[in-house]
């Protein structure tokens, strides 16, 4: 029997399109980014990865199962560590830019932008949420971290259709992060194997 | 025979090598790399086919004497 863990992909298709209807869904996707980081950190290494990423289920649900992958072994230069922690430096500079942007809407410096960015440069308008119930600052954050999300999905499904399946999981940032935290904390570990 | 050989220095710990084998032989040593039990591997490629940064490969191994 299936354990209940296997079904969290439902969590992130549910996720994807709640963000259609009601922005500050968004919010919800912090767990995807807190969770992963915690469990490494109090040393339980990759087991987000392992056993309760959604996303990755939903790659592997639609890659294998509905067999819209291609199965293409990934290039490279994609594995190559210079990508995965070029690509976690630039994600995270995008994402610091992105909670800056927030700080300006927070402080009164700018109004808030009813938009979603798609893989940093196309601008969707996004005007069709009533936001008005909350703080202007926490609508802006919602929408830039749903652009993250969004943004990350679509790169997914890209390399998921190229290559194999779950080729998310070797460039994904919150991956490279957690493996690295692990490498950081199990240091003399893996100096006694090697 | 066949054994499943990972590169540990560039696999990415995501486990879906794990869950496809058959025999439980692979476990995620710390979330840093993969690490196959030889003793029950049987050489049946599904890690292989299934690792998303092709990094394992299954290879002939000698027979313990």
């Amino acid at each position: 029997m299936k354990k209940w863990n296997e079904y969290l992909w439902i969590f992130s298709a549910l996720y994807l399109t709640l963000g259609f209807f009601n922005i500050l869904f968004a919010w919800i996707g912090m767990i995807c980014f807190i969770t992963p980081l915690l469990l490494s950190i109090i040393g339980k290494g990759k087991l987000y990865c392992n056993s309760y990423c959604g996303r990755g289920q939903l790659f592997e649900l639609l890659g294998d199962r509905l067999k819209l992958s291609s199965n293409r072994n990934i290039p490279a230069f994609l594995r190559s560590k210079w990508f995965r922690y070029g690509f976690l430096v630039f994600f995270m500079t995008m994402f610091g830019l992105m909670i800056f942007s927030t700080y300006l809407v927070f402080n009164g410096s700018n109004n808030l932008k009813e938009v979603v960015t798609l893989l940093w440069t196309i601008q969707l308008p996004w005007n069709w949420t009533n936001t008005s119930s909350v703080s202007p600052w926490i609508a802006q954050f919602a929408f830039g971290f749903y652009s993250v999300m969004l943004t990350s999905t679509i790169l997914g499904l890209l390399t998921m259709i190229f290559f194999k399946p779950r080729s998310w999981c070797v460039y994904c940032p919150m991956g490279t992060m957690t493996q690295g935290i692990s490498m950081l904390k199990y240091k003399k570990e893996i100096n006694k194997i090697r | 025979m066949k054994k499943a050989m990972v590169n540990q220095t560039e696999c990415v710990a995501c486990g879906v090598c794990k869950k496809v084998c058959p025999r439980q032989a692979i476990t995620i040593f710390h979330g840093i790399y993969a690490e196959v039990n030889e003793d029950l591997c049987v050489g049946c490629r599904k890690c292989e086919k299934a690792c998303p940064a092709s990094v394992i490969q299954v290879v002939q191994k000698e027979v313990k004497a």
